[in-house]
């Protein structure tokens, strides 16, 4: 690695002597680490994020997330459950090889194999079939309009190199050895890993016979996590990274305010929501017993509208966030405007309470996890203030994303009362949302695996069938603001807000920051 | 001497195992591995699959053993979160560690000791209790904040010294990478190891100034005095040569607590080291490397143990006083 | 002192590192000459009232601090970081300004600082009680009992108090399910300190027994056929209470600042029931944004209390301290 100080000497007289070429390096940090280079093994936004930089799917999102062709060039359905997709000529992986339907029939076996964390991606009974050497079908066993909306993370892989590394499993946690594909990355991508340290360091570098024309001007990417949220400010303030994110919402006014760097904010598309249990007969953790005060919808409303979400907004989140109605970010569905939260207003709220007979308040557990939505314990902590003022009393249990998680979900018994979760629909769909959260459940999480609280509305469920196979958009828009209306008015969810993105960035780089959180490097360029 | 390194040795071992029971039964307990293994939506069944292959459903006893005979070939399994064989993993941060580790210890002996002299030889000058003072202060504070205070400082403020990781590294032969050899790697140095120096130069000026206060008021110093040896002499040849035997068994033994505590430190400053896996591995609930790591200090307490007990029985003449 | 006998000075050797170790935070100190015991005392009474002092602040909190920061249908979000009395936009109910959440800071340092006492105290009275009966037992059995117990203190302290925290904090939360923080993150805390910190008091409670039982008062008293457990509670132990009582005052500083570290670590007391610890954890994550009051008063009060009740240590050690006197 002297030799790297020496190019990097070399790099800045280049740029001292101010000629044309310049060799630019773009270093940033993440809050997470970057751990198997294989694709499918992990199913996390940071991962997927960063790994499609090396490796392409056959769709791709542009900067405002719109679906483009990435390594199709085009796709049409042929007939209502088969759809055709038209591969891109002359693509080759980072190691020479050549990009054919061969590779895509191959990842799409892959992806659907024991191990892999994205088998979703495509439904178990689609069929692939090649037509040629750049021709795919895709023949379903019934109508899918969303078939390819989450294929822009379904990465493609290359069949010679992963069979001659035989790396044709993915990588299981159960595996004593290591995997090459999880050590190694071959993809079609704007750029290669030319090195990984599994939470150190991670290096990328531009592929020069990339298919598309770059619209970067990076040569090498050097990724550092930085899991404290002071160090990794501290670091973009000091000048020693381009790039850090996120940034905590009260650092963004010192980012702005120093010198050289500005803090680049925007909506993400999550949404924060709480959840109650309206399953079980008696809540796990309450003073009341023998009944639970979740299963009437106006205990539910009372919390609702305990809640003061501009105190949130202003307070907590600094404002940035966008209080929301429904549990699905505006920018995903165009009806989102309809809806309206109801308001603040704890008297109201009181009122409620009394009414189903719970005058005096009562008791109650909350979950919250403490390291995974921004500011995710203040929310809570903030909410637990406020539902004190009309009488509930919130004990609150905020734990690392880890143990909450093996507290709250399936895998943990559903074990809550009260819980703060967060959702992005992988799909930018609405459909996902309900076939996640808001169809019925049994006790092993057969139905909607993250409708926590359990609750069950048949006309949901039907609604839900219905959309999956609606091709006709304004039907469909109509089903999907039906189970969101019904949602609403039965206050099965209280839907807060959407969270902001905040990335820090320095002066010299100009970049885009995607809505899904997704930091790509095509997109960057530095001076 | 046999029977006594041998009894020591037996007893370390016996050491060794029960922290190996230990590590292995609360590990066993620690969150739910599955959840860290799999993305969010993985089903119920693919959960109970991974989990039946990852041997976390046979009987205790089983996996106790499978984890014993697995540790003393220093297999540790494979990490849950990185996919990587652990022992890899550690054989990448364990220089990281060490250079830190050596690193501020060496500034607590460099600074500490003359301090601790000057302080012992002129007890009641300001410039003493300005040292006891400042040291009073510094082992005050909770080591995280001096060294948020310390980025706070001299990286965001003064942008002198970087507040992260450890700079260009070089590589040395096929497993060992040092930051001792480039500028940047250097100067990533001087915050984290003052931050974690600290305590220890506190403990050692302290300890070196009580056992100069103490030595210089025995017989044989006061004798050579007597006798009109000159005061230098007296100071640095008499009274500094028997104060450093506890401060060398002292650092000895720090060495592995400065090696545990080194776990903020490079929390902190994303210092690249052990600390900062397992850190990492207690929250994303890693057991393998959570395991590895408790084995690993275990190991290197129990060792130096041994060998600070193996050298008083060398050096001290009372433990072989009566000796058949 | 009679003669040294092996098995004694083997204990006595490593005794003296270790104590000198463990009594750590301070080590030993200070000496004897009349000019500087009186300068010293004074720095002493000043330590003394200053401990004093919050330690009344502390345990008076719910009578003294004007607001109650855990009564959460007081707090209003909207009061969220004002800053302290002498800023601009401060507010007169907030003499030092407000937390995150909207808590007044004074109050929460009273309370906090309540908190960080409790569990200072309950954890190094039951580290006392556990290492002194420890020490007692193999100091005065001796052999196997003895090398049983001082190997468990080995083992114990190859598990530095952090690891020890995340540890039992884990166990528990394997064992008891999902447990309701804000009251077992107490428990948690004094047991993890309690583990760490024991095994000072067992190695210089045994050095100390191991010379104290050749002594003729001793031996007299088995002569006269009295049981151990009498002869170690009322002969023995009065006589190893001075450097106990040197360790468990230090301790306690050690048992604050460890307790803030967990609280950093994320394993202390939950923000719902802040410590001083989990305050300056809180305030940290505002340091840069301006907002500094919320971790620098905190801390400060940290550093006044670790430092008062080391400074009374000190002098305690040297009162002690026969060498020195």
């Amino acid at each position: 690695m002297i030799r790297k100080s020496f190019v990097f000497a070399t790099a800045l007289l280049v740029a001292g002597s101010c000629t044309a070429v310049q060799a630019e390096t773009l270093k940033f940090a993440f809050q997470g680490t970057l751990n198997a280079l294989d694709p499918y093994s992990l199913n996390e936004t940071f991962t997927l994020s960063s790994l499609g930089n090396t490796y392409e799917g056959l769709t791709r999102r542009a900067a405002d997330l719109s679906i483009e062709p990435g390594l199709a060039e085009r796709w049409e359905i042929v007939e209502p459950n088969r759809w055709r997709f038209y591969l891109r000529k002359g693509v080759k992986f980072h190691n020479g090889g050549d990009f054919t339907a061969e590779d895509v029939a191959f990842s799409v076996d892959r992806v659907r194999s024991e191990g892999s964390d994205l088998a979703t991606r495509v439904p178990a009974d689609a069929k692939v079939e090649i037509v040629d050497d750049y021709t795919v079908d895709f023949v379903l066993t019934g109508p899918n309009p969303i078939l390819h909306y989450e294929w822009d993370t379904f990465y493609i892989m290359d069949k010679e190199w992963t069979t001659e590394h035989d790396a044709v499993r993915v990588t299981s946690a159960s595996d004593t050895a290591a995997n090459y594909a999880a050590l190694h990355a071959n993809g079609t991508g704007p750029f290669k890993i030319t090195s990984h340290e599994a939470g150190v360091k991670t290096v990328f570098e531009k592929n020069d016979d990339w298919w598309d024309e770059a619209t970067h001007n990076l040569d090498t990417v050097e990724f550092t996590p930085i899991s404290s949220d002071a160090t990794r400010v501290a670091a973009l303030l000091s000048g020693e990274l381009d790039m850090v994110y996120p940034i905590p919402v009260q650092d963004i006014k010192r980012v702005n305010d120093n010198a050289g760097t500005i803090a680049l904010t925007g909506p993400e598309l999550r949404t924060i929501f709480l959840g109650m249990d309206q399953m079980r007969d008696e809540l796990l953790y309450s003073d009341v017993k023998g009944k639970n005060p979740f299963k009437d919808a106006r205990v539910r409303k009372a919390v609702y509208q305990a809640i003061d979400i501009e105190a949130i907004k202003k307070k907590v989140m600094r404002d940035l966030s966008t209080p929301s109605a429904i549990m699905i970010s505006p920018f995903l569905f165009s009806r989102a405007g309809e809806f309206e939260r109801y308001p603040y207003d704890p008297e109201a709220a009181k009122a409620l309470l009394a009414e189903a007979g719970y005058a005096d308040g009562f008791s109650v557990g909350m979950d919250c996890p403490n390291d995974r939505y921004v500011n995710d314990e203040a929310i809570c902590q903030a909410a637990a203030a406020m539902l004190a003022r009309i009488g509930v009393k919130v004990n609150l249990n905020a734990q690392p994303k880890a143990k909450y998680f093996a507290k709250i979900l399936a895998s943990g018994g559903y074990d809550t009362s009260f819980y703060l979760l967060g959702w992005t629909p992988g799909s930018l769909d609405s459909w996902n949302v309900l076939d996640n959260l808001m169809n019925c459940r049994d006790e092993t999480g057969a139905g909607s695996p993250f409708n926590n609280g359990g609750f069950c509305d048949a006309r949901i469920d039907e609604l839900s069938d219905q959309i999956l196979v609606e091709i006709d958009p304004d039907k469909r828009d109509e089903l999907i603001a039906e189970a969101f209306r019904i949602s609403h008015d039965n206050a099965y969810y209280i839907p807060l807000h959407q969270q902001g993105l905040a990335w820090g960035v320095s002066d010299k780089v100009q970049l885009v920051q995607r809505a899904d959180n997704q930091f790509k490097f095509r997109f960057v360029t530095k001076n | 001497m046999i029977g006594f390194a041998t009894r020591r040795f037996v007893q370390a071992m016996i050491v060794m195992l029960v922290v190996a029971l230990l590590s292995f039964t609360m590990f066993r307990f620690v969150g739910d591995p599955i959840n860290q293994m799999v993305g969010i939506e993985t089903s119920l069944e693919d959960r109970e699959a991974l989990r039946e292959r990852l041997g976390l459903n046979d009987p205790i006893p089983l996996q106790f053993y499978h984890f014993i005979s697995r540790a003393v070939r220093f297999d540790f399994g494979t990490s849950y979160q990185f996919r990587q064989p652990v022992s890899e993993l550690f054989a990448k941060r364990i220089p990281a560690t060490l250079e830190l580790s050596f690193t501020s210890a060496l500034f607590a002996l460099i600074v500490g000791v003359p301090m601790g002299l000057f302080a012992g030889l002129n007890r009641d000058s300001s410039i003493s209790k300005l040292f006891l003072s400042v040291s009073l202060i510094g082992i005050s504070l909770p080591t995280f904040f001096i060294g948020i205070l310390l980025i706070f400082l001299f990286s965001v403020t003064l942008q002198w010294l970087p507040s992260f990781g450890r700079g260009e590294t070089v590589q040395i032969g096929s497993w060992w990478t040092t930051g001792f050899l480039t500028v940047s790697g250097l100067k990533a140095l001087v915050l984290p190891s003052i931050t974690l120096g600290l305590y220890q130069m506190t403990l050692i000026m302290r300890l070196i100034r009580a056992e100069m206060l103490e030595v210089i008021r025995t017989d044989y110093i006061k004798f050579a005095r007597a006798r009109g040896l000159p005061d230098r002499l007296v100071n640095f040849r008499h009274a500094l040569k028997n104060t450093l035997v506890p401060v060398v068994t002292i650092t000895g033994l720090q060495l592995g607590s400065i090696i545990a505590f080194a776990t903020i430190t490079e929390t902190v400053f994303q210092w690249p080291g052990m600390g900062l896996m397992f850190l990492q591995a207690v929250q994303n609930v890693d057991i393998p490397i959570m395991s590895a790591y408790l084995m690993l200090t275990a190991f290197m307490f129990v060792g130096i143990n041994f060998i600070v007990d193996i050298l008083y029985f060398l050096i001290d003449p009372r433990l072989r006083v009566g000796r058949p | 002192m009679p003669t040294v006998s092996n098995e004694e000075a083997k204990a006595d050797v490593p005794e003296r590192s270790e104590a000198a170790a463990a009594t750590g935070r301070l080590t030993r100190m200070l000496e004897s000459d009349f000019l500087h015991a009186f300068l010293r005392s004074r720095v002493t009474v000043v330590a003394a009232c200053g401990t004093l002092t919050l330690f009344l602040l502390a345990f008076l909190a719910p009578w003294i601090a004007p607001h109650d920061p855990f009564d959460l249908a007081s707090i209003s979000i909207l009061d969220a970081r004002v800053p302290p009395i002498w800023m601009e936009y401060s507010d007169p109910r907030f003499p030092l300004g407000t937390d995150d959440q909207g808590r007044d800071l004074l109050s929460g340092i009273f309370y906090g600082m309540r908190i960080s006492l409790i569990v200072g105290f309950c954890s190094v009275a039951a580290a006392a009680v556990i290492g002194i009966t420890l020490g007692l037992v193999a100091g005065y059995a001796g052999g196997r009992v003895d090398a049983l117990i001082m190997r468990i203190a080995d083992v114990q302290l190859t598990f530095p108090a952090i690891l020890i925290a995340l540890l039992i904090d884990g166990v528990a939360n394997g064992i008891f399910g999902s447990l309701d923080r804000d009251v077992f993150a107490f428990y948690i805390l004094i047991v993890a300190l309690a583990l760490s910190f024991w095994v000072q008091y067992a190695r210089t409670v045994r050095g100390s027994t191991m010379v104290e039982k050749n002594k003729e008062y001793v031996q007299a008293a088995r002569v006269i056929g009295l049981p151990p457990v009498i002869i170690m509670a009322r002969h023995i132990l009065p006589n190893v209470m001075g450097p106990v009582m040197v360790i468990a005052t230090i301790n306690l500083a050690l048992a604050i600042v460890t307790e803030a570290t967990l609280s950093f670590l994320g394993v202390g007391m939950p923000p719902t029931q802040p410590s001083l610890g989990t305050l300056i954890a809180i305030g940290n994550d505002f340091l840069y944004s301006g907002e500094w009051w919320i971790a620098i008063f905190p801390g400060l009060a940290l550093a006044l209390l670790v430092l008062n009740v080391n400074l009374l240590g000190d002098w305690l050690r040297d009162a002690l301290n026969p060498k020195l006197r």
